[in-house]
């Protein structure tokens, strides 16, 4: 899409502030930076993860049902 | 059906994952219960379709996907949570999340296409890979990498995440965060 060479430190955890400022691209829009990258991706994970905390035990007890030979209905 | 305790474990384990990507899906716990309790049955009917070695959690994610695809085909979302109000419900919240910024995100996160939305939990929080991602949706692995950045572009929108310093020239931090080729 454009021609702009790698920063440096592509493989690094953080950005370099400084180089960030100065490379400025007029369109923002495509290009989200890291910092928003991060914070998405901590928000996404804990959202999640609050999904996830209350999960219901009958999910476990209805496939230990399914499970046992003896519980189960002949099938047809 | 006596099935493998191995493989029953396996399942077992990714039930609450599972379950929190119906949540994501549907909008909607009841909902998503069902969605979760239909693909545990069909999954144990098709034990025997599922190769042992090979990734449970992403065929469980497949039959489950599946399965809201069809039934979202029939009704569409009747019961949306737009708001995030089955935020409401949940007793618990994790401490380091405060409850409004799970709300805003949550309702955000209901603003996306369904397509954009699976991607980016699927990679984003279920912890699949872009090529597992790419099967359990049953698309190009491109794909999934453009609708996750999608995605979590019309994010940072809706939730006015922005820092003027991460605009711009961190295209290449980008293609490597995402795996999208520069091109």
């Amino acid at each position: 899409m454009n021609d702009r060479k790698p920063p440096e430190g592509t493989g690094t955890e953080k950005p370099m502030e400084a180089q960030q400022t100065t490379a400025k691209k007029g369109k923002g829009q495509a290009a989200l930076g890291r910092e928003i990258q991060a914070k998405i991706g901590q928000q996404l994970r804990a959202y999640y993860d609050a999904l996830i905390e209350p999960t219901p035990s009958r999910f476990s007890e209805l496939v230990r049902q399914l499970d046992k030979p003896d519980s189960k209905e002949s099938p047809e | 059906m006596s099935l493998d305790p191995a493989l029953r474990d396996q399942m077992l384990a990714a039930v609450p994952s599972l379950r929190a990507f119906a949540i994501s899906l549907s909008g909607n716990v009841d909902r998503a219960d069902d969605l979760v309790q239909e693909t545990l049955l069909r999954a144990l009917a098709n034990i025997q379709s599922f190769q042992p070695g090979t990734n449970m959690p992403a065929w469980l994610f497949t039959i489950l996907r599946n399965l809201f695809r069809s039934e979202y085909r029939k009704r569409r979302r009747e019961v949306e949570d737009s708001d995030g109000s089955y935020a409401e419900s949940l007793k618990t919240h994790p401490e380091q999340t405060s409850h409004v910024e799970f709300k805003e995100f949550s309702a955000a996160l209901a603003k996306l296409p369904d397509d954009q939305r699976e991607a980016l939990i699927l990679v984003g929080a279920s912890g699949f890979s872009y090529e597992e991602a790419a099967e359990i949706c049953g698309c190009a692995v491109g794909t999934i990498k453009s609708r996750v950045n999608r995605a979590r572009t019309r994010l940072a929108n809706l939730l006015n995440i922005e820092n003027p310093n991460d605009f711009g020239p961190d295209r290449a931090t980008r293609a490597v965060l995402t795996g999208d080729d520069v091109a």
